[in-house]
């Protein structure tokens, strides 16, 4: 073999030898990315199917939550009025009566009367809640208050009875004459000529 | 003539044929970091959602709320004069 010759066999060695190696670490790399990507798929597809139904119950619930809303903003209102009811909400939570109710969108141009500064935070729906409000548990079985602007009577009634009402039952006047129910034995004393006393010796 | 095409080949061709597979090699190698953090975070994303069935539990709650808020409302609004009668 000429000396060219063995520098040519040399040289093809090293570029087979280079390709082996190089070609065999890509292929091991190759392979790693592989698996991992198989674990990135599975977890990818737990995800899916994990999530799948979230959309449907996150929407379900938002539909009862809105219903929600929509009915104590209804109820809200229609008891006690626009302006009493951005009134209650501005006193319940400051700031919140120019944002409006949900359901009412023209709530926001009311103006809310300052409920808040006349009762304290939240008296006046305990008060509004009549029987059922915790105020009212001395008295469960009074009246409820239905005439909230006149029936201040029945509002003081929900509260403790401290010094607001009488007793409920003061004892009756005593009835005297025959028609009384204690009869007491006539004394013979009482209209007779009074005794005269025996002249004190001088 | 052969000289120079033997010392082209050892001296040009083989270090030309190393680097070009020794950066397949490093772009490969770089990737599979990145396919591990990938694989990492979807498993960790899985296991997060594992808690996602408790949200059948939190629809059910509300919608026990919704329809005890509801029959309280009705009871309120037997009880309650509307805002226009009590005027």
């Amino acid at each position: 073999m000429s000396a060219v010759g063995a520098v040519f066999l040399v040289a093809v060695l090293l570029i087979v030898l280079a390709l082996v190696y190089f070609l065999v670490s890509t292929i091991v790399a190759l392979r790693r990315i592989t698996a991992g990507l198989d674990r990135v798929i599975a977890g990818v597809g737990e995800i899916v199917e994990k999530s799948a139904p979230v959309n449907d119950v996150v929407t379900s619930i938002n539909e009862q939550l809105d219903a929600g809303v929509e009915l104590l903003e209804g109820l809200l209102v229609k008891k006690a009025g626009m302006s009493d009811a951005m009134g209650l909400v501005e006193g319940l939570y400051p700031g919140a009566a120019p944002a409006g109710l949900r359901a009412f969108p023209e709530s926001a141009a009311v103006k809310a009367p300052r409920i808040g500064e006349v009762y304290t935070k939240g008296t006046l729906t305990l008060a509004r809640l009549g029987r059922e409000a915790p105020i009212a548990a001395l008295s469960p079985s009074g009246a409820v208050l239905r005439n909230v602007e006149g029936g201040s009577l029945a509002a003081r009634l929900l509260y403790p009875s401290v010094r607001h009402d009488a007793p409920e039952k003061l004892p009756g006047s005593p009835v005297i004459g025959t028609g009384a129910r204690d009869q007491y034995e006539r004394r013979e004393d009482v209209g007779a000529p009074r005794k005269r006393m025996p002249a004190r010796p001088s | 003539m052969l000289w120079i095409a033997a010392i082209v080949l050892l001296v040009v061709v083989v270090p030309v044929v190393v680097l070009l597979l020794n950066g397949v090699l490093q772009a490969a190698r770089s990737i599979v970091p990145s396919v591990e953090g990938i694989a990492a975070v979807a498993a960790a994303g899985s296991r997060d959602l594992d808690a996602a069935p408790l949200l059948l539990t939190t629809q059910d709650q509300v919608q026990r709320t919704v329809g005890g808020l509801a029959d309280y409302g009705g009871s309120l609004d037997v009880i309650l004069d509307d805002a226009e009668h009590a005027r």
